[in-house]
């Protein structure tokens, strides 16, 4: 398969990289998830999780997180190996995750409340980014009283107010309405431009990744393989619109849809 | 049943029953049954007797240490019972024997263990209680959306702030349920208690009415005790709303 608007890369380079994942397999009794997965995530961009339902996305991304063991492997965030969570590594949930007996702003002080830092300070820290999310004046609200968009803004904000290097998001808008995601996907870039962090981003939606995404991997069905590695070249500082229309994302769209339309028969 | 968002058909159906209480007890057909304002008066005096003080007093203490007992040990094998499968195999079939079990049954055991005194009767009250709080503490533990928890690992929760701050708080809803389903048991575990065993304190008012026939006061203690079972579960409902409301998102 040969690609004009984007360009595939074996291995990229090493030394770089802020997360290194290195032959992770991981069985679930039988079911066989992920098979000998070796992958680079580079410092500063935004990596895209994408391929068919079920193919292991979740399952690599908490890995990565140390919320689950891999069967074999290890995984490496800036050189070190992975044993469990760790403060440098951020998780945003498909869920939201957020408790409903808390406040926004105790929901995104929450990281720095575990951490033992002062009352004062986490939610100075934590007015920051819920400004920065754009729920400034919710802050005392419950996430009951929140929409879908508004509550997965907080767990953004969140992930942001702990400092992390490496963003993990999990479909963080699988459960966001379309307007409302596209809104998110616009701040989002705007936020990775901003806080410079590593981003690693699972989600369904071609489109998403395209638009979002500095590199996108393609994960082969179960046991999933890493079939596919493209780094779309699409002009960022366009505006949000005239990117949708720009003709390096629609042809890195249906590129990625002929790589993966195989699957959904 | 709520009209116009007030509770006013519940109220308004005791106020018939209590003219109906009355009028039965007026005409002095049912010698077991006073007029309902004969019971009132009865119970106005007997609440600043001494004697009744002094059973109150007795029957509160055996069943606040009992129900306190019944809730820590209940939350906590509760606790273990959701996140431990092994634990939950060992003590599950207990648990759903005795929840439903006519516990009566067992007091004269009791007795035999643990003597005629204050001792029976706490241990009663925590055997009514314990049961429905370790199953509804389970079922809210195991209904910890996973990922809750997994937020609380991935930002570093130590063990004891997971529970603390995250899986405590989130089956609170359960357990309080439990708790009050627990209390109304406690208190039939309070009196049946004192009753079978040790004839103290509410038991030996109970006794002492009911074979002397003063129907009266026999009443009054009823309606005392219902009333104070009805309040605590009342109390304990109101709470679980208002959790229920920062909850209602699960
Ligand atoms: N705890 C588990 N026990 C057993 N099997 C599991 C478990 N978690 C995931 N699986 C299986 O492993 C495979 C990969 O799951 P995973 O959730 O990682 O996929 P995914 O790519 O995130 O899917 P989706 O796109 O639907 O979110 C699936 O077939 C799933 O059924
Ligand atoms: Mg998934």
């Amino acid at each position: 398969m040969t690609l004009s608007t984007a360009s595939i890369h074996a291995l990229p380079h090493a030394e770089s990289a802020a997360v290194e994942v290195r032959g992770i397999s991981k069985n679930y009794k039988e079911v066989e998830a992920l098979r000998s997965i070796d992958l680079d995530f580079p410092r500063g961009k935004l990596t895209t999780l994408l391929g068919p339902s079920g193919c292991g996305k979740t399952t690599l991304l908490k890995i990565i997180a140390g919320l689950i063991e891999p069967t074999s492997g290890e995984v490496r965030v800036n050189g070190k190996t992975v044993t469990g969570p760790g403060p440098e590594r951020a998780f945003v949930f498909q869920d939201f995750a957020l408790m409903p007996w808390a406040t926004v702003m105790r929901n995104v002080a929450f990281g720095l409340e575990l951490k033992g830092m002062g009352k004062a300070e986490r939610q100075s820290i934590a007015r920051h980014y819920i400004a920065e999310v754009g729920l400034t004046g919710f802050e005392d609200k419950y996430p009951h009283e929140l929409s879908g968009g508004m509550r997965q803004r907080v767990g953004l904000a969140r992930a942001f107010a702990v400092n992390a290097e490496v963003l993990l998001l999990d479909e963080p808008f699988s459960a966001v309405d379309e307007q409302n995601r596209r809104k998110f996907q616009e701040d989002l870039l705007r936020l990775v431009e901003k806080e410079r962090k590593t981003f690693i981003f699972v989600t369904h939606s071609i489109e998403e990744a395209v638009y979002v995404s500095d590199r996108i991997v393609l994960l082969s069905r179960r046991p999933s393989r890493v079939s596919q590695i493209i780094e779309p070249k699409v002009d960022r500082t366009a505006s949000p619109d005239a990117i949708r229309r720009d003709q390096g994302y629609l042809d890195t769209v249906e590129e990625i849809w002929q790589g993966l339309k195989h699957y959904v028969d | 049943m709520t009209l116009y968002g007030y509770r006013v058909p519940m109220m308004a159906s005791l106020l018939v029953w209590c003219v109906i209480w009355e009028l039965v007890g007026q005409s002095g057909l049912m010698f077991l049954v006073p007029p309902l304002s004969a019971v009132l008066v009865a119970g106005y005096s007997m609440v600043q007797t001494s004697t009744w003080q002094a059973a109150a007093m007795i029957t509160l203490h055996s069943f606040a240490i009992g129900m306190g007992l019944a809730i820590v040990v209940g939350v906590s094998l509760g606790v273990l019972m959701g996140r431990f499968k092994a634990v939950d195999e060992l003590f599950s079939i207990w648990v759903n024997i005795f929840v439903s079990a006519p516990l009566s049954a067992l007091v004269p055991v009791l007795m035999i263990l643990f003597g005629m005194g204050e001792t029976t009767v706490i241990v009663t009250v925590f055997l009514f209680a314990v049961w429905i709080i370790v199953l509804d503490t389970r079922a809210g533990i195991q209904h910890v959306p996973k990922s809750l928890i997994e937020m609380g690992r991935s930002y570093g929760a130590s063990t004891f702030a997971l529970y603390g701050k995250i899986v405590l708080l989130a089956a609170l809803p359960e357990i309080l349920a439990g708790i009050r389903l627990g209390l109304v048991r406690g208190v039939k575990g309070v009196v049946i208690g004192q009753l079978l065993v040790a004839i103290i304190g509410y038991g030996e008012l109970f006794e002492l009415y009911s074979r002397s026939f003063d129907m009266e006061n026999f009443w009054a203690l009823t309606i005392i005790l219902f009333a104070a079972a009805m309040l605590m579960s009342a109390a304990i409902e109101h709470i679980e709303k208002k959790v229920d409301y920062y909850a209602g998102v699960r």
